[in-house]
């Protein structure tokens, strides 16, 4: 276990912080036609964690794909308060970005969105609270 | 904030403008942060694909700005909403999302730009000139913009399509430089016979493998017809945005960055010959690998719809449609289809094929017309569900997803011949080599 040893450094990408049970996608997603965002949950069936909810959640995805329209589903999950506490992505995205900065600017509850490689997640166990800082720290807690 | 801004651009963001103003340059500056853009550029048009209503957020999203007082601050024209708001009786939805598609399209329109509610902006008049750097959205617009016209877009979406109008800036990165929007690919279809290559049928495949082979890359394609249509290089393009995350591609004599493969390559008149780039030769297996993912109801022997017109249908395509039913003996004081036949289309496109008389006997024969959105964005289709045929490569990549109904491929003439009595029927042969 690596409880209490040196955090992992993200990229900032929207700063925030969050703290939630980590969720580790196993595939990349498009947010548009793969999540819902009234119920929060991954709602592509072609998606090995199909039904997994993102709510509160720490969310490690490798990439996001697909369509643009993933920023209006970013926002839906912003406002429908279904969003993840935080995202990791293995690689940096502006559209899912966008989608946050946009709910800054209408003013609902921000989340951090970090670029972090996924080695880096590697020794994290599958199941844990993970802790985002503002200054792009990725620290299990428990 | 690591972008450079100007004077002019300073003063948008601290809202000397309007605070809609001051808003759309903090989203804009955010993007190019996170792009990595270095500065901005003035643009001189706008496409905006974010008047689809995906949640009530977008509408919020687009009072504020609204309320803020924003203004287009360059021509710009709509992508499809979630409503035909001039059959809107065709929409399966209720009140509620019937109440909010109709305000997020009209907060658009509030601020200046064109009620043109197309996926192709550049058949009702929106057509900027080479070289131009605008910011448009919706994937087929983006590659028929940069490839076919000629001007510099990057993919962009919702939200950033609307900010950068508003602000008339966009980040200068991807596309809209020089450099990258050189070949990285050779794609050599001289090998395709003629007899397919000039057929409407061919491009959606060709545009299928061509996401599926080069992805993000810019390809230059040679051996097609020098009279290839605009129609067709649409087709291709959706196609290949659809399957691939395709922006910009060249078609060598045919395109305006391509008259020639070294002008595609940016080799020209350099020592380069063009050499060690990749260079691939679909075979007529991989086409016809192409071909068969566009259908995915398998040994299907009846359909259930047609749905026609993504990108939506221009007034060439209601021309043929026309000829084809008519030649069928269909419309007024003939056979009706028997089963729904849906053309999406622009409402401008509309009113030209309505002028031109072509739709009333379309009517007559059965064909339901759509306007302003289309049957994979918003539930028009038949709730039943069962076999859609099409011929569009987009529809048939979407469809299933989005609309639970099963695909199958097909030209406008064997749609046409399948819709006339509900039995699958597609001329195969052009397929054989």
């Amino acid at each position: 276990m690596v409880r209490g040893t040196e955090p992992v450094r993200g990229r900032v990408l929207v700063a925030g912080s969050g703290q939630g049970p980590l969720l580790r996608l196993t595939h990349p997603i498009s947010f548009w036609g793969g999540v819902d965002p009234v119920r929060g949950v991954i709602s592509d069936p072609r998606h090995p964690q199909f039904g997994a909810s993102l709510a509160g959640r720490v969310l490690a995805i490798p990439s996001a794909v697909g369509s643009s329209s993933s920023s209006a589903i970013m926002l839906e999950l912003l406002r429908e308060k279904t969003a993840p506490a935080a995202i990791l992505l293995g690689r940096a995205d502006a559209i899912l970005a966008l989608g946050a900065v946009v709910g800054q600017e209408l003013g609902y509850d921000p989340i951090p969105i970090l670029e972090v490689p996924m080695e880096a997640l590697g020794e994290f166990p599958d199941e844990g609270t993970v802790d985002v800082g503002r200054d792009g720290s990725v620290l299990l807690v428990e | 904030m690591s972008v450079s801004l100007s004077p002019a651009e300073k003063t948008l963001l601290a809202g000397e403008t309007g605070d809609a103003t001051a808003m759309a340059m903090r989203i804009v500056v955010a993007a190019a942060d996170l792009l990595g853009a270095e500065r901005l550029i003035e643009i001189s048009s706008a496409h905006i694909d974010g008047c689809l209503h995906h949640g009530d957020g977008g509408v919020e999203f687009a009072e504020a700005l609204v309320h803020g007082g924003g203004r287009m601050a360059v021509p710009t024209t709509l992508n499809v909403g979630a409503m035909d708001l001039l059959h809107p009786g065709i929409v399966r939805t209720d009140a509620h999302n019937t109440d909010m598609a109709r305000r997020q399209m009209q907060a658009y329109v509030a601020m200046g730009a064109e009620p043109t509610f197309t996926c192709a902006p550049y058949q009702v008049g929106h057509e900027p000139g080479v070289g131009e750097q605008v910011a448009w959205g919706e994937s087929n617009a983006i590659a028929f913009v940069n490839s076919v016209l000629g001007a510099r877009t990057e993919r962009y979406g919702d939200f950033l399509d609307a900010c950068c109008a508003i602000t008339g800036r966009a980040p200068l990165y991807g596309l809209h430089r020089s450099e990258n929007r050189r070949a990285r690919v050779v794609v050599d279809v001289s090998g395709v016979p003629d007899v397919l290559k000039t057929r409407d049928v061919f491009f959606p495949v060709l545009g299928t493998w061509l996401g599926l082979t080069v992805g993000d890359e810019v390809a230059a394609i040679e051996g097609l017809p020098l009279d290839t249509t605009r129609d067709q290089l649409k087709a291709l393009g959706a196609a290949a945005a659809s399957t691939g995350s395709v922006a910009l591609f060249h078609v060598v004599g045919v395109t305006p960055e391509a008259p020639t493969l070294a002008a595609a390559l940016g080799t020209e008149g350099t020592d380069d010959d063009g050499g060690p780039r990749s260079r691939i030769t679909p075979t007529s297996d991989a086409l016809r690998a192409a071909l068969a993912r566009l259908s995915t109801a398998g040994a299907a022997e009846r359909i259930d719809a047609v749905a026609v017109g993504s990108p939506h249908f221009s007034l060439e395509e209601f021309t043929q449609l026309a000829a084809i039913t008519a030649d069928a003996g269909m419309g007024a004081n003939g056979p009706r289809l028997a089963v729904p036949f849906y053309v999406c289309t622009a409402r401008a496109t509309l009113a030209e094929a309505e002028e031109q008389g072509l739709i009333e006997g379309l009517r007559a024969a059965g064909v339901e017309i759509v306007a302003d959105t289309c049957v994979v964005v918003t539930p028009i289709l038949p709730a039943a569900g069962g076999v859609l045929m099409t011929n569009s490569g987009k529809f048939a990549h979407y469809g299933p997803s989005t609309t639970g109904y099963e695909v199958v491929y097909g030209s406008l003439e064997d749609c046409v011949a399948s819709a006339a009595t509900g039995r699958l029927v597609r001329d195969s042969r052009v397929w054989s080599w």
